[in-house]
Order: structure tokens, then sequence, then C-alpha cells
């Protein structure tokens, strides 16, 4: 069924430290802060981060919530100790707590919105506390799917992962070294207990992942897709979710009124002059 | 006659032209410390590569002081830089300018600007209108900017203009990954052209190519020198910063060409007839050629009679 996705790891390994080292220091700063989930994502963000920039440069923030799982904080700090990098620990439960005893009939993803964002803003105040950057986590497959939250974890200064797909995430945490036990596990956010990815999308990650390299990287049609023999069902609600959730990865919208507008006739580089 | 020729595999500043000139100045020396005759820098490496808006703020027209500065550097070193130039009637160029012994020799002026996928370089840049060989201390040169290497047109011209050694300055993006391989999907296609050329038009390559990233786009360096027999003589690191040096004796020219004269056999005016006659197809008439009848093709008068009667269209 159409072309695989490939994971040449040794290659992906070396361009993304080559990215971080370059990308961060050029902006004159030497440090990077990192959420770290537990997760796979976070984990591989962290651990490529500390073979770019050396790990006393990197410092992994863990900001659990009351209902969050033990499991989670184990497999971060695995990843600590083995990077070694720097951690800290934030409970964000007080913060949460505090926000919904005036809208207590909140559901769970408005609190699950809330509690990334919380986590965005804690990791944004120790990037300047430690002039560091902010080092994203998201991967192409939920930037693309919308599997995320707008200003909350899709939030980061520099991503490295945000051009490889799950399954290209999976093969170059095993061989950058994150533990079996994290890479192996079910993906969650976290947010509520019993949440998992796959659950919630209602798909698999191998699944969607070869529907979207071809739709997206070998630019099939509608038509070459089913041919290729993904059910047509499938095939419209995975686009429209791309299309749907495609406001989240852009800016905000401007409304023009001068000569010159910011993003649409003012277009410079982000490393503008770096 | 033989010089040795030396690539710049250099990470530029986007948009902050003296500190790329100061990068210029130290690989200068480093070119001369290790006895290199000719420098090649990558494209748009005074500049960096996606300026956009900074366009019109890093152009140098060939009056300005930074180029004063590049002629003195050439007086001990001949090289090839990477800018915008500013032409006199205000556009601006993505162009490759030749200095040696003090003065600007050579001015090419990117044809191929990409506009499509991660490009948008006709949306900034005007478009050069010719290619041409030229003669300098180390025998016929032809420099071609990188996209301008992926239309065969450009180096075919460049042959029979009599160059044996083409300069291209790059900046050359990586993307797609295959399992399995050392480089990049786009290095290797580069790397695959580079030999072609050089083995099918009997002529030293020399490919200089930047790395670094500006905002997120990683270019692959792998900067090379393949001798007309498709042999690397230099090989850049990949994604690294590098600087390689390699001897280019023309010679070997001359014995590739001596064992497969394939230029000689080359039947310009075949081309010439047929290209004639393909501009005719339907799909190539721009509409203000079939008002008029005929466009005229600049300094090439003996192209110009054809074609001027509609009737003779094939």
């Amino acid at each position: 069924m159409g072309g695989e996705i490939p994971t040449n790891v040794a290659l992906l390994r070396k361009i993304l430290t080559s990215f971080i080292r370059n990308e961060v220091e050029k902006v004159g700063v030497k440090r990077v802060v990192v959420g770290l989930s537990g997760g796979v994502d976070s984990s591989l963000s962290a651990l490529l981060a500390a073979e770019a920039l050396g790990p006393k440069n990197v410092l992994g923030i863990m900001m659990p919530y009351k209902t969050s799982s033990p499991e989670s904080r184990a497999h971060a700090e695995l990843i600590v100790k083995k990077a070694p990098i720097e951690s800290l620990t934030v409970d964000i439960s007080p913060q949460i707590d505090a926000y919904f005893t005036r809208f207590p009939d909140a559901d769970a993803r408005r609190r699950g919105n809330k509690m990334a964002r919380e986590r965005m803003t804690i990791l944004y105040d120790h990037s300047a506390r430690w002039q560091a950057l902010v080092l994203g986590t998201s991967n192409k497959t939920e930037l693309l799917l919308g599997y995320g939250t707008l200003y909350g974890d899709m939030a980061s200064a520099i991503n490295p992962l945000g051009d490889l797909y799950k399954t290209q995430v999976w093969a170059l945490a095993e061989a950058v070294g994150v533990p079996e036990v994290v890479v192996k596990k079910e993906p969650s956010a976290d947010l509520w207990q019993g949440q998992t990815d796959e659950g919630e999308l209602g798909f698999s990650y191998r699944d969607v992942d070869r529907l979207l390299y071809l739709m997206v990287d070998e630019r099939y049609s509608r038509a070459e897709l089913i041919e290729a023999g993904f059910d047509e069902r499938f095939v419209d609600q995975v686009n429209d979710r791309v299309m749907n959730s495609h406001f989240k990865r852009r800016l905000p919208v401007i409304a023009k009124v001068s000569q010159r507008t910011i993003d649409r006739d003012f277009r410079y580089a982000r490393d503008w002059g770096k | 006659m033989a010089f040795r020729v030396a690539i710049a595999q250099i990470n530029p500043r986007l948009g902050d032209v003296a500190a790329n000139l100061a990068i210029y100045e130290e690989q200068i020396r480093l070119a001369a410390k290790r006895g290199a005759d000719l420098l090649l820098f990558p494209e748009l490496s005074l500049t960096g590569y996606f300026l956009r808006d900074m366009v019109p703020n890093v152009a140098l027209r060939l009056s300005a002081p930074e180029i004063d500065r590049l002629k003195k550097l050439s007086r001990d070193m001949a090289f090839v830089a990477g800018l915008v130039e500013e032409g006199p009637d205000y556009r601006f160029y993505n162009a490759a300018v030749y200095f040696d012994r003090g003065e600007a020799r050579h001015v090419h002026r990117k044809v191929y600007l990409p506009t499509y996928g991660m490009f948008d370089e006709q949306r900034y840049f005007a478009r050069g209108d010719r290619v041409r060989a030229f003669d300098t201390r180390f025998g016929r040169l032809a420099v071609l900017i990188c996209e301008d290497l992926w239309h065969p047109s450009t180096i075919y011209l460049a042959a029979l203009d009599g160059a044996v050694t083409v300069l291209c300055p790059s900046t050359s993006p990586l993307r797609g990954i295959s399992d399995g391989e050392p480089q990049d999907d786009n290095a290797r296609y580069w790397e695959m052209i580079n030999r072609a050329y050089a083995e099918t038009f009997s002529l030293f390559m020399v490919y200089g190519n930047r790395v670094g990233f500006e905002d997120g786009v990683g270019f692959w360096g792998g900067s090379e020198i393949v001798d007309p027999f498709g042999r690397r003589i230099a090989k850049a690191k990949y994604y690294e910063e590098d600087f390689i040096a390699g001897n280019i004796a023309l010679d070997a020219v001359r014995r590739k060409r001596a064992a497969a004269p394939l230029l000689r056999d080359e039947d310009i005016d075949l081309t010439v007839n047929e290209l004639l006659r393909i501009r005719e197809r339907p799909s190539n008439v721009k509409p203000a050629r079939l008002v008029k009848g005929l466009r005229v093709i600049r300094g090439s008068k003996g192209l110009g009679g054809r074609g001027k009667n509609p009737k003779k269209r094939r």
C-alpha cells in the first residue's frame, strides 16, 4: 500500500541535533527548557537537545496535576537520569484548582486545555529566568491533525520534531536511547484518567501516519488514496481534520488596513539578522 | 595548466553583510594558507538566503564600498562571491561575481530563479538573461548558480562556449530522507548531476554549497570537486562547516576529450534548427509573439530571420 515512511535514524539524529545547536546558538543563548510529560515526544526532544547542547544546558520541567498518572512522572524521571539533564518539578494543581473553583462546571476538554496553557506559561517563565529557548515537542502527526492545544503544548521557540510522523518519532526515540517502557507505552496526553490518543482520535497512529504520508508528503489525491486501499470515510475524516485545524498552524488573522501588514507584505525570516 | 581550487563551506548570517564579509576575509586567508589559487563561496553567502524583504537592504551596486573591499581582497586570491547585485535600473539579482587581481571581472546573474514549493526567488529577484563562459588565468570558466544547473541547457551552453571548469555556488536545502543513505535525497540528486555533467561535458565541476539553518531549513553542505572522468577530487562534510581544496589539472580534460570527443561531435546547427522549430510549437509560443510574429533574441542576428513568416511555421 503505497510508499513506506522512511526512518533513517542516523541521518535524522544528525540533522536534528545540528538544527537545535544552530537555531539556539544564533539567538545568542546556549540553553533550552522543555516540558517533560513522560511520553515519547518530550523524552526524544530532551535527549536530542542534551546531545546537541550538552545535558547541563537542558532543563526538563515536570508539571504534574494531581490526577496525572504517577507512571508519567516516573517515566519523566527516567529521562532526567538518563541524559542526565537539569530538572525541576512544578505541581500545577494549585493554580488550576484556584481557577476552576470559579468555573466548576468546566468539562474535561476545557480543563485539559487550561492545564496545557498553564504549563506553557511556566516553560516561558523559566526560559526567561534561565536565558533559554522553549523546545517544542509536537510531532507532524499531531500538528497535522490539530491534536494539541493552541498556545499550550503547541507553543515553542524551536521544534525539532514538527516534521516527523509519530512512527518516525518512535524509531528515532529507540535509536537515541529513550527507555523501551516509554517508547512502547500507549500514547496519552494524560489530561484525564484513562485518556489515550488513539482512543480519542478513533484510529491508530500507524494507520493515520501512512495515510498522512501519502496525502501530504507524496501528494496523493483522494482517488489515489482510495485506490491505494484506504477506506473512503477514513480518508475524508482525516482530510477534514487537517483542513479544520489549519488555523492552529497559522498566526492569528490580522485585518489589513495599512500598506504594509505583518506577514502579508512585511516579510522577513524569523532568523532575521541571525 | 594546473591550479588549486578551494571551497569555503560556510554558515553565513542572514541579512548581515558586515558579519559575512568578515567570514569571507577569514576564509580567503585560510585559502592562501592552504595554497589555493581560486576560492569558491556559496550562493548568496555574503547575505544569507531567505532574505525576502531584506533584498533591497543587502543589495550592492558594483560601485559599493563592500565591492571595493572584495576587489582589494582579490589582489592575492581569486574568488567567486555570492551576493545580491543591484543593477543600474534598480533591479536586484541573485548574482555571483568573479574577482581576481583587484577587479570584478565577471558577473553571472542567476537565470533560473526557483519560485515553487519552499522557494520564492522570482518574487524578489530579477532574472539573468545570459550564460557566458569567460577567459581567466585559470583557463576558460563558467559560473552557474544552483537552480541554473537543474536546467541542462545552461551547462550545455557553458560547455559549448568553451568552459572547461564550471563553478557552481549553491545554497541547497536538505530535504527528503531515505533509509540507508548517509545524506538526504536532495544531496544525492546533486551528486548525481555533478558527476553526470562532469563526465558528459568532459569538464571539471566545482560545486560549493553552504551549511547552517535559516528558519528551520538546513543546508546540506557536501561541496565537491569532480573531474571529467566523474572522479571526486575533493569532498566536504555533510551538514557541517568545512573547507576543501583540490588540484585541477586541465590535462585531464584533454585526455577525456581525446578518449571521448563528445563536444567535438556536438552538432550545434542541428540543435539550433530543432530549437527554432520547437520554439514554434503551440505550447512554446507566447501571446506577444503571436501578435508580432517574431521575437528577437538579443545579440543573435542570425536566428532572428527565421520564422518571420508565420506561414513557415510547422
